[in-house]
């Protein structure tokens, strides 16, 4: 039993009290932005970034993920309430949520999100528990070829499973893996990309590109649509589920876990993917399909299951192969190389204390938010309530210091100003940030990978398709594209976003 | 632009082939290598390729393929916001965190079509007292906070 011993461990450091308080800390921050429509969990954690280098690793981890899956459980109060989607992964639970509101079952639907979010996220706690050491074990045979296609396989697999335009997403990528290369080169020390400026030397910091692209660009696009937001009065009193509706709920719940687990380790996947999909096989198998839309429990309690579910399955890829999968993971990427922890399998075996640490802190974070979120309903409400022209310029302040801070430079609030620009004229051209931000964080080991194998292999490019692992995942890498680009499916893959 | 029928993919790939010729205009001078012995010109070159080629391909199918219209709103919002930024990176080295934080809620809460100039002068007041609070003492970050004149 390696796996009690394991989370034995985990126990043993994520109870220590320190830790309890950034976990606690970090869902109670996840929850307010999750809450708030017009700031997601990117930029809070790219904001936090710098705060966390005064703490030990395991406490800055455990802090960062518990924004990422507290953002998902404060997402469904303000999808639930006002009909907007606080976060991303939140669009669906709009749906059949807010007419729950409207029905008066705003309580049901709010518990009946808590408990499928909690269910999901014990066992998704679990399934990484499970899952991450053989996983680490086969990624540690892996050479620079294997490493070098596995990263093109996640990159093309996060655009395929990505709404939009597939040659676009693509560009982003290749974009972003030409800003990674912006420099001093690690082989030659040759500066490149770096017009000679010397704040540019040690390359572009990845905060200051999310939170420009993701961040500043938000805020414009926010100020641009003057619409006004209509906060659901209706009074809410007390959270409550009878049995019934428990049990109507509950093999939704299940599924929406099952769903959002597989898809929320795919790269691309995250919590976003696993909401959709559970929502259209809910509606699928339902005996009469018509109820959604309209007030069905089983169209909140799939989706708010799966994309908590998924939110925690996408730290796999991370912890094992050192791949982000969703900016996300690109920034706890980032949150790792500060304390100069490479992340990939080493991990495990070299830190067993931040890896367990990390995974027993996810669940009780869940077990918290449970705890917190029902009685605390009604300050969300009130907060929901605080005009956004209130609270546009804390967030710019916020963003502004914690880019400052970074090396004392003001040159990085400058770069974030610009790339707040170039994500501006992204959200016009309708091209996707998300994966620029992979390509960018990618680049470097992609650049190093490829120059080893070749080296390994004297300059034969055919040591991609020979070495079998290597073959395989660009195969799967080539078969997704060719899928894609099928008239048919591609057709039923806009369907699908569409709804 | 007539003949343009999707706008959003064609200015995209227009913007693309700039990037993509720009990364290979640029990394010239850095020496090419081998496949097996890369040097640092290889794989920005390679990237550089690949971007002009998607740029090229989004390009032409907005040729053929119709799409909707890039809409702009007011320019205001990305005007205000950006440059109340910029203002705060000019001020803080100089005039301290105070002075820079009091700027940019004074000027980035104008972008606002709501915007009420009483409320903006009190959100100020509080957000830099927060902000010495937070930052200065809670956090201890070295940054300069008044003016360097009294400092």
């Amino acid at each position: 039993m390696e796996l009690l011993a394991n989370l034995g461990t985990g126990f043993s450091v994520a109870l220590t009290l320190p830790n309890l308080l950034y976990c606690f800390s970090g869902v109670l921050l996840g929850t307010l932005i999750g809450v708030l429509p017009g700031i997601g969990p990117v930029p809070t954690i790219a904001m936090l970034l710098p705060v966390t280098y005064a703490l030990p690793p395991v406490s800055a981890l455990i802090m960062l993920a518990g924004i990422y899956y507290g953002a998902q459980y404060g997402g469904s109060t303000t999808a639930i309430l006002v009909n907007l989607p606080g976060e991303a992964s939140s669009v669906v639970t709009c749906l059949d949520g807010y007419q729950m509101a409207r029905q008066g079952r705003a309580g049901t639907a709010l518990a009946v999100a808590a408990i499928g979010s909690f269910i999901a996220g014990t066992f998704a706690t679990l399934l990484v528990a499970a899952f991450a050491p053989p996983l680490a074990e086969v990624a540690l045979k892996f050479g620079p070829a294997e490493y070098f296609s596995l990263m093109v396989l996640g990159l093309i697999a996060a655009v395929v499973l990505a709404s939009g335009s597939l040659v676009k997403a693509i560009g982003m990528i290749v974009l972003g893996l030409l800003l990674g290369i912006i420099g001093t080169d690690v082989n030659s020390g040759l500066q490149r990309y770096s017009f000679g400026i010397p704040e540019l030397s040690d390359g572009i910091g990845f905060v200051v590109v999310a939170m420009g692209l993701f961040g500043f660009a938000e805020i414009i696009i926010n100020l641009e649509n003057t619409e006004k937001r209509e906060v659901f009065t209706n009074k809410i009193s007390g959270i409550w589920i009878k049995w019934k509706d428990l049990k109507e709920a509950l093999p939704a719940m299940l599924r929406g876990t099952g769903i959002g687990s597989a898809l929320g380790i795919l790269p691309g996947g995250g919590a976003l993917l696993g909401s959709f999909a559970s929502y259209t096989v809910e509606k699928k198998i339902a005996k009469d399909p018509s109820r959604f839309g309209k007030g069905a429990i089983e169209g909140v309690a799939g989706p708010e299951a799966a994309n908590n579910a998924g939110a925690q399955t996408s730290f796999i890829p991370l912890l094992t192969l050192g791949i982000p999968g969703n900016a996300v993971m690109a920034l706890m990427v980032g949150a790792m190389t500060i304390h100069s922890i490479q992340p990939g399998p080493q991990v495990m075996t070299n830190n067993p204390q931040l890896f367990w640490g990390l995974i027993v802190s996810m669940w009780i974070g869940n077990v918290m938010l449970v705890i917190l979120n029902l009685p605390m309903i009604g300050i969300w409400v009130k907060l929901l309530q605080v005009p956004y022209r209130l609270l546009y310029p804390a967030i710019l302040l916020f963003c502004c210091i914690g880019v400052y801070s970074l090396q004392n430079n003001v040159f990085d609030v400058l770069l974030t100003a610009a790339f707040g620009l170039l994500g501006w004229i992204f959200v016009k051209l309708e091209c996707e940030p998300a994966p620029l931000l992979l390509g960018f964080i990618l680049g470097p080991m992609m650049e190093e990978n490829l120059r080893r194998a070749l080296l390994l292999s004297r300059g034969d490019f055919t040591v991609f398709a020979t070495r079998p692992i290597s073959a395989v995942m660009l195969g799967i890498a080539i078969i997704m594209l060719i899928i894609i680009v099928t008239p048919s499916i591609r057709k039923k893959r806009e369907e699908a976003f569409q709804e | 632009m007539r003949f343009v029928r999707s706008p959003k993919d064609f200015w995209a790939g227009v913007m693309y082939i700039v990037f993509g010729l720009l990364a290979i205009l640029i990394a010239r001078e850095y020496p090419l290598g081998t496949a097996a012995r890369m040097g640092p010109g290889y794989f920005p070159r390679g990237l550089g390729f690949l971007m002009i080629a998607l740029g090229a391909i989004l390009a032409l199918r907005a040729l053929r393929i119709s799409g909707t219209k890039i809409e702009f709103g007011s320019p205001k919002p990305l005007l205000i916001v950006l440059g109340s930024v910029i203002l705060f990176a000019l001020a803080a080295p100089k005039l301290g965190l105070v002075v820079a934080t009091i700027l940019l809620i004074l000027v980035s809460s104008t972008a606002d079509s709501e915007y009420r100039w009483k409320e903006s002068v009190i959100a100020s007041v509080i957000l830099a007292v927060f902000t010495i609070a937070a930052f200065s003492w809670g956090l201890k970050l070295q940054l300069p906070i008044w003016p360097a004149l009294f400092g």
